[in-house]
């Protein structure tokens, strides 16, 4: 069977304007705090004040006792629990309402309803605590230290999980170079436009709870809530609608949700829970807290032999659902190694427990993390031994002809070209002309730094992967179910969840490269447990892979059953027909797929007699060729000017050269990869969730807690490689986080390549703020830690 | 993030302001642009009984030019001014001053009179107000007086202001011709709050030599005479004669005990220099 689009303006490879916008950009999305229920009530939760406190007594006053819950009111809840199958994991048992002790600040104490969110806040207000404040931890080393306050009685530690990955360590040993540095990465908290948010109902027509809720992982939640509140599957229905972004911040199960089905269920109204920023910040979104202990051995050329690493992940409290508390540590010993070759490695990680809220995977997850550890080393080995840092990183990056390449840590990398990334990203940002700047100096006193950093970023890495994880929630078979309408139109369905992502696009311009029917007669359908495939949702830069490539499939199906009825219609064999553009085209004749379609739905009599009586519906499944994940990858290089007597930072010129495989929709790529660098810029320079020694977090508001805005965000240049995965359908790799893991290293790498004029100490900690790059030039001529 | 119950009024004139807020039975507010008040409302950081709108007063929305000073209604936008629809008799100062607060939404909204009563240290007006001379001209039970602007704020979101009084309208003495005016500020980034404010003008035809770091933990250092931070001397401030001892010594005095703080004051301070000087 051959097809081809009947316009290639609208399928693979076009940049095309996005179905998605014409609601969105007019401010008609319907979003969960857009729903309005008949006799809706809203909840205000009641929080912890304290980090790690004993709960003694919770007073309802008399007059409102019965608009407030406590976790005696849902005895029959269970709590969540996230565990890894991985050995020495240590179960936590997050409640949905605190019982015995509240282990963070903000944690669920009571949910208090009412007919408008001010009152409930009244209601709330008007609840006593009595808490008897326990020692808390907040630090994830002190919390590691033998005699700290423990979270989880029954443990004896606060270690959720100790990973220890080792290859041939000893061999880097005798390196004439070696330099160790301590890196730490603040803690941060992703920041979708749209908080968290759900709506329930009981339907007592369907006997179905149904939940509206902002995630990007409605079949996972459902899921999750069956667990919880002991309810069969079919008697819960999740409803993503509109989500304003997602971030991995909407990849968890709330306990908010579980809280809100438990209550819509007993009280016979809607209920609904809207987040607020504070509750946002302080209580929901936190995330990236790394600390690395990790030494570089290397040659007096600067080739990298050997990394030894010890490093640290600040879990919180609890072990979050369905990712759990030691994804992000336990990943960071198999990815810290990124895109290099070498022969020496030992990283021992350990998941610690702490009085903050649970650690959530953030776009990029570990990645940016690991990718601020090693690049930084990499430029300190490039300075010990007075070589230009994308030297360094030339010497050792994984070579084309190695590919598909195994790397130390068994990673499998499926294609591309490495050093052609690096070789045109130093290429593209002029190095001898920002060299020859940076030595003339800048009238405004100013100082120019240059940085760069390369990472590769697996996506959509399925089974094989995670099931070693051992995590509650493991992909397998990604489907789509494709469906021609009987007046030729084209619906899509699928599990994954669309935020930002353009799927709506995206995976009608997939359909439309197989079947040619116009992107404006092509309808997805997803956010919806009612009416799509069950899917572990969209997390992990997988959705174009794996449900692009079901998508795909789907439609094949449907364009060979087309065929079928065409040929019929045609008198043709159905070896001699195509579906070309929309239409099915025989030798003499063609007969278009609205016409087929009519036959099939409303005159079955013309149809042939052995015809697929499976019809122009079909749900089919989709893995890639192997499911270890595909590897895109980029080289990032930025100008920075760091003013020394305010330690601000201006970005002059920012240069990606990304490779993403076959590109579905470039324009599509470079708004992930742009909105990616902005969190990347925000990482780097202004993000910070700080605690005080009580674990008070102290950024509580949008003021105190800074995002980059339009003026922080440069133009960026971009530069594409699409060197196709060997793997997946039409070569695509997955690209969702790749903007967000390299700015971070970039950005300090050149700040530090900046304060070098003045023997500043390294800035070895995220974000670069103001304060430390002073602290770091007033410290000017100390070791580095 | 919901604000706790309150009454709301909206009276017409300045009488019923000062009735309502001189009652000691209730504990009200005064809502101009609202863009500090409306996130504390919602935070349940200010909880009044009643919210007293104070925008539908024409006389607070007054703009009065003589000789020497322009004098501005208190309900006077900042974008009023960024955008140039009151006069400016500071030779642009106060419209360049105007277009670096906050973001346009914020501007749109919030007004001069509403920033001074806030008092927030980290504001633009109180420093630069404070550096012009300005005053605030402010009425209460006990009838009308004027307040420098440089002593109304007592420490940060504290003021001078008695029970029951407001601030009605500033009046902004007139640059001469020979005013050089310098203005920095250190922040984070665009439209964030300042961590730093240094002003300084100097108007020798007014026998006016001011300097100001702002952005303190409290009230903004006010260096009235400023030429003795510059050695005494009659002529214009100048870099190389700032004397940053004393520099030192009055944020020491004002409790800046960081000296990475202290770095960013004294940046702030020459930069506005700088600029005077390019003025």
């Amino acid at each position: 069977m051959e097809s081809a689009p009947a316009n290639p303006g609208q399928g693979i490879g076009a940049s095309v304007l996005r179905k998605e916008d014409d609601r969105l950009l007019r401010g008609r999305g319907q979003f969960v705090a857009d729903l309005r229920l008949a006799g809706m009530r809203d909840v205000a939760f009641v929080r912890s004040p304290l980090a790690h406190a004993r709960i003694r007594a919770i007073h309802k006053p008399h007059e409102c006792g019965d608009d407030i819950y406590t976790a005696a009111d849902l005895a029959p809840v269970k709590p969540i629990r996230a565990v890894s199958g991985l050995p020495g994991f240590k179960v936590s048992e997050q409640p949905v309402l605190a019982t015995g002790k509240v282990r963070y600040v903000g944690e669920l104490l009571a949910m208090c309803v009412a007919d408008t969110r001010a009152r409930a806040e009244d209601i709330a207000a008007s609840v006593k605590l009595d808490l008897e404040e326990l020692p808390a931890v907040h630090d994830m080393l002190a919390g590691r230290q033998a005699g700290a306050p423990l979270l989880h009685d029954s443990w004896g530690d606060n270690v959720f999980l100790e990973t220890n990955v080792e290859a041939g360590i000893a061999r880097a040993f005798d390196a004439p170079i070696k330099v160790t540095r301590e890196i730490r990465t603040a803690r941060q908290c992703m920041a979708p436009i749209e908080g968290r948010g759900v709506v329930a109902h009981w339907d007592r027509r369907l006997e179905q709870l149904v939940i509206y809720s902002a995630t990007q992982m409605p079949h996972i939640v459902r899921t999750g809530l069956s667990e919880c509140l002991g309810l069969d599957h079919e008697r819960i229905r999740v409803v993503a609608p509109d989500v304003g972004g997602g971030f991995g911040y909407k990849g968890i199960l709330l306990a908010e949700e579980v809280a809100l089905g438990w209550l819509a269920m007993h009280c016979d109204r809607p209920v609904r829970w809207i987040e607020d920023r504070r509750e946002h910040l302080t209580a929901g979104a936190n995330c990236r807290e790394h600390h690395y202990r990790i030494t570089a051995y290397a040659e007096r050329d600067g080739r990298l032999i050997g990394i030894d690493c010890e490093a640290t992940v600040d879990s919180g409290a609890y072990s979050a659902y369905p990712f759990s508390a030691c994804l992000e540590a336990a990943q960071v010993a198999s990815i810290l190694p990124g895109p290099y070759d070498f022969p020496a490695y030992r990283c021992r990680t350990y998941s610690v427990a702490t009085n903050k809220c649970p650690i959530l995977p953030y776009r990029g997850v570990a990645r940016t993390g690991v990718c601020f550890a090693l690049e930084l080393v990499l430029d300190a080995i490039a300075r010990e031994t007075g070589i230009e840092p994308h030297e360094a990183r030339m010497k050792i990056l994984v070579r084309p002809e190695q590919m598909p390449f195994d790397n130390i840590t068994r990673k499998h990398f499926d294609s591309g070209d490495y050093p052609q990334a690096l070789r045109r990203a130093v290429a593209a940002i002029d190095l001898p002309a920002v060299r020859a700047r940076q030595k003339r100096g800048e009238p405004d006193g100013r100082l120019i730094g240059l940085g760069t950093a390369v990472y590769c970023e697996q996506a959509a890495h399925g089974t094989s992967v995670y099931a070693g994880w051992g995590i509650p929630m493991v992909p397998g078979y990604e489907q789509a179910s494709a469906r021609l309408t009987p007046d030729g139109g084209l619906e899509l369905r699928v599990g994954v969840h669309s935020h930002g992502q353009s799927m709506e696009t995206t995976l009608a311009q997939v359909a439309h490269e197989i079947l040619g029917v116009a992107l404006a007669r092509i309808t997805l359908v997803h956010g919806d447990t009612a009416f799509t495939p069950y899917s572990t949702g969209t997390w992990g830069s997988r959705s174009m892979v794996m449900a692009g490539g079901a998508v795909a499939r789907a439609c094949e199906e449907i364009a060979r059953r087309a065929i079928s009825i065409g040929a019929w219609l045609l008198k043709a064999e159905a070896s001699a027909v195509r579906v070309i553009g929309g239409e099915v085209v025989g030798p003499t004749s063609k007969v278009s797929l609205q016409d087929i379609a009519r036959v099939w739905y409303l005159r079955p009599q013309d149809l042939p007699v052995h015809v697929n009586p499976g019809g122009l519906e079909a749900t089919v499944g989709y893995k890639p060729l192997r499911d270890s994940g595909t590897f895109s990858y980029a080289a990032h290089a930025v100008v920075v000017a760091v003013d020394p007597e305010t330690g601000n930072v201006e970005i002059l010129d920012y240069v990606i050269v990304e490779d993403g495989g076959k590109l579905v929709n470039p324009m599509v790529v470079d708004g992930q990869i742009c909105g990616g660098v902005a969190q990347g810029i925000g990482t780097a320079l202004y993000e910070e969730m700080p605690f005080d020694a009580a674990a008070q977090p102290l950024a509580s508001t949008l003021a105190d807690y800074l995002l980059p805005g339009p003026t922080e965000v440069p133009a960026m240049r971009i530069e594409h490689m699409e060197i196709p995965s060997p793997y997946t359908e039409f070569g695509v790799k997955g690209i969702g986080e790749g903007g967000a893991i390299a700015p971070p290293a970039a950005i300090t790498n050149a700040i530090n390549d900046a304060l070098r004029a003045l023997g500043a100490r390294e800035i070895l900690q995220s974000p670069a703020t103001p304060r430390r790059i002073l602290d770091a030039i007033a410290r000017a001529g100390e070791a580095a830690p | 993030m919901k604000a706790a119950n309150f009454e709301y009024e909206r009276p017409g004139d300045i009488k019923s302001v000062i009735a309502l807020a001189e009652r000691e039975d209730i504990v009200t507010k005064l809502l101009a642009g609202g863009q500090s008040l409306g996130p504390m409302l919602n935070l349940r950081l200010a909880q009044p009984d009643v919210l007293v709108d104070i925008t539908a007063i024409p006389e607070l929305k007054r703009v009065e030019e003589n000789a020497d000073a322009v004098t501005l209604g208190a309900c006077i936008t900042h974008a009023d001014i960024e955008d140039g629809r009151v006069p400016d008799g500071c030779a642009g100062a106060l419209s360049t001053v105007a277009r670096d607060i906050a973001y346009r939404a914020v501007r749109n909204r919030g007004t001069i009179g509403g920033s001074l009563a806030h008092a927030d240290p980290a504001a633009d007006w109180i420093s630069c107000l404070a550096a012009m001379g300005a005053e605030a001209l402010v009425s209460g039970p006990a009838g009308q007086r004027t307040l420098a602007v440089a002593v109304l704020m007592t420490g940060a979101f504290d003021t001078a202001l008695a029970p029951g009084e407001l601030i009605e309208a500033v009046r902004i003495p007139r640059f001469s011709r020979s005013a050089r005016w310098g203005y920095f500020k250190v922040s984070r980034k665009t439209g964030e709050m300042a961590q730093a404010i240094g002003v300084v003008l100097h108007d020798p035809d007014r026998g006016v030599c001011r300097a100001v770091m702002g952005a303190t933990e409290s009230a903004p250092i006010v260096f009235a005479q400023a030429a003795a931070l510059f050695g005494g001397t009659s002529g214009a401030p100048a870099l190389d004669r700032l004397d940053l001892d004393a520099a030192t010594q009055a944020l020491i005095t004002a409790g800046i005990t960081d000296a990475i703080d202290r770095k960013l004051h004294i940046t702030a301070l020459k930069r506005a220099i700088g600029r005077a000087a390019q003025a």
